[in-house]
């Protein structure tokens, strides 16, 4: 599953938050580090799964990459043109391409509107997809499309469920047939037994459409289930890139070894098995990160090189995937059969 | 959620209670279509808008309610009580209290509503554009604001019109019924500008308005489809609130003889006219005083109506 074409392409991104002091005249005292350095590829009909705790920069590269925020630099390639420096009307029709479903479903649907004019705002905004007569029709099909009863089209928001809100939200990001949808924790405001039809919903409209998805989340089995690729953040970088089964049964970075550790396991024998990696302290300040490695000052494999020198994202001698580790060694620590 | 109905998440789940109000029908709806449809069912609704309509008519044709000519005096019946011959009695001058509040309707509805027009337009404009672009905008409005507030009202009614329209000079109606209009918005609006402020900044974080950026949409749109129907509430409850005061500003500028004065006739004027009589003669205060407030109350009430039907979840 890797077409040789990829779609979106991410490279150096950079994006930093000033604070600042001052009533009127504002000065700039430092700056949050919330992407730094952030490059990846994204292939038609793929999904790349992006974990990381809160605070690593997972929402402000989905904003960045949806040209909501600007980048302090690098750029985002949509289909080989830069989404970050396009403006005007050039940048509205690029947005046609990448769409986007949010985290929370009751705040991102507009309680004011009803469902057919949430669902057909697409449709307003970029009257020359569908001609005005045939935009009920369009807005009832995609109803259907993410099971939900089309004749609903009247009603509001605060009507539904959270998962039938999140269709509603899935239907909005459809509307415009856009290649790449970013999923920005898509699930985790659900309930479990609402997540999974949510994540079905998602894989059957992936092959319907060859839809390309970010999918970004903290749940790590939830990533594993729908991702071909998957990238770890730390600290607005990524340390660990690679298939789904290369992270989740040889990661090779410390840090992403200590998060499948913690991954409960449902088997009480299996329970037994594992070795759980209990990290110390807490996520350094992304506004003052340490040199170096960043994840060296909870890292049990901390030498003095790690202080120095920054690891890249790179094949290292024993791994078969990038790790951004200067010791990165392969370790099944969740010790899966499948 | 309390809604009972919306906890089914069954694919193409069966009809709730909730959907009773907006039925299934296949016909596009917009928003003030459902305010209307909601407002049509309140009986609080009907009841303000005849009050309205009542006061609207006695503002636009006064000679509907009286055949009395509110200038003629006598003043051998001044001050005396309500009788059978002038249902309110009679005032200082021995004009007919019924009549002068009849015609006073008029200054009292223009200037309150006007006034409170004026005041929203400035202060939400300047509101909206504060919090949507923030930055340099909002920190210049904000403070341009602050100035405004920080003259006391009375104090700075007192110099622009002590000003523009001196107590000894004697204004035509329309210039000065024009100048006291200015004066309460240009003096009221950065209260109405810091709950636009607030209420917009309050929806602009929301998630649907992110959503919308990233469809495409302009600040037009984002401004009148997302901000706009999601700040209106507390703009709509203080302006009904602000009607009110406005008619008792009014009389309070006349009874410092810089507001509305002879021959406009005006509940402000009468109440304030007759404040010193309140013992002997309190039917000349007490009749236009209540116009104001059922007017006031009339102003209130709908606002409330209509503030309530523009919310879908309180359907």
């Amino acid at each position: 599953m890797a077409p040789a074409e990829p779609i979106l392409q991410v490279r150096d991104l950079v994006k930093h938050f000033p604070l600042t002091q001052g009533i009127l005249f504002k000065r700039q005292i430092g700056a949050i580090k919330a992407v730094d350095g952030v490059s990846f590829d994204l292939h038609r009909g793929e999904t790349l799964g992006v974990v990381g705790e809160s605070g690593c920069g997972k929402s402000t590269l989905a904003k960045v990459m949806m040209a909501l925020e600007r980048p302090t630099s690098g750029s985002v390639m949509v289909n080989g043109k830069d989404i970050t420096k396009a403006k005007g009307a050039e940048l509205k029709r690029m947005r046609r391409n990448i769409q986007m479903v949010m985290q929370d479903p009751y705040t991102s649907l507009n309680p004011r509107m009803t469902v057919g004019d949430i669902i057909g705002e697409p449709f307003e905004i970029h009257s020359e997809v569908v001609p005005k007569g045939d935009r009920r029709k369009r807005v009832q099909e995609l109803l259907d499309v993410v099971g939900l009863n089309p004749d609903h089209i009247n009603r509001y928001p605060h009507q539904f469920s959270g998962g039938q809100r999140q269709r509603i939200g899935i239907a909005r990001g459809l509307a415009l047939q856009p290649e790449i949808i970013i999923c920005d924790e898509p699930v985790s405001a659900l309930d479990v037994s609402i997540q999974a039809q949510v994540m079905n919903l998602l894989d059957r409209l992936q092959k319907e459409f060859n839809l390309a998805y970010i999918f970004i989340a903290h749940d790590l089995s939830v990533v594993r289930h729908i991702s071909d690729r998957v990238a770890v953040m730390y600290l607005g970088k990524i340390v660990e890139l690679g298939g789904d089964n290369q992270i989740y049964e040889r990661p090779s970075h410390p840090y992403t070894q200590a998060l499948l550790s913690a991954v409960p396991v449902p088997n009480p024998e299996g329970r037994e098995a594992r070795q759980r990696i209990i990290l110390q302290g807490d996520p350094p300040s992304p506004a003052n990160p340490p040199s170096g490695c960043r994840f060296r000052t909870r890292c049990w494999k901390a030498q003095d090189i790690c202080a120095k020198e920054e690891p890249l994202l790179q094949i290292r001698p024993g791994t078969d995937h990038p790790s951004a580790c200067h010791f990165a060694e392969a370790l099944d620590v969740v010790h899966s059969q499948s | 959620m309390s809604d009972p109905s919306v906890t089914q998440d069954l694919i193409h789940g069966g009809e709730g209670p909730a959907a009773s109000v907006v039925s299934a029908s296949n016909k596009p709806r917009s928003l003030w279509q459902d305010t209307w449809d909601i407002l049509r069912h309140r009986k609080i609704f009907w009841i303000s808008l005849i009050m309205l309509i009542l006061f609207l008519l006695m503002a636009a044709f006064p000679s509907l309610f009286t055949h009395k000519n509110p200038d003629y005096a006598t003043l051998a019946k001044s001050m005396e009580p309500p009788s059978g011959e002038a249902w309110f009695g009679y005032d200082l001058q021995g004009r007919d209290v019924f009549a002068r509040t009849i015609y006073g309707a008029r200054t009292s509805i223009i200037v309150g509503v006007l006034a409170t027009l004026l005041t929203v337009v400035l202060g939400g404009i300047a509101g909206v554009l504060a919090a949507y672009y923030a930055r340099w905008v909002d920190s210049v409005l904000s403070r341009i604001g602050e100035i405004f507030l920080g003259v006391p009202y009375v104090l700075g009614a007192i110099i622009i019109l002590g000003t523009v329209a001196p107590a000894q000079s004697s204004p035509d109606r329309v210039t000065i019924m024009a100048v006291v209009i200015i004066v309460l918005a240009v003096l009221g609006w950065p209260i109405l500008m810091r709950i636009a402020r607030s209420s917009v900044i309050q929806a602009k974080h929301q998630d649907y308005v992110q959503a919308a950026r990233a469809l495409g949409a302009g600040p037009f749109r984002i401004i009148f489809k997302h901000l706009l129907p999601n700040s209106l509430a507390p703009i709509l409850v203080y302006a009904t609130i602000t009607i009110g005061s406005y008619i008792g500003a009014e009389a309070t500028l006349s009874l410092l003889g810089i507001g509305l004065r002879e021959p406009v006739i005006s509940w402000g004027i009468a109440i304030a006219d007759h404040t010193s009589y309140i013992r002997t003669g309190a039917h000349a205060m007490l009749f236009p005083a209540a116009f104001l407030s059922l007017c006031v109350l009339t102003f209130v009430m709908l606002g409330e109506a209509v503030r309530d039907a523009l919310d879908p979840k309180l359907r």
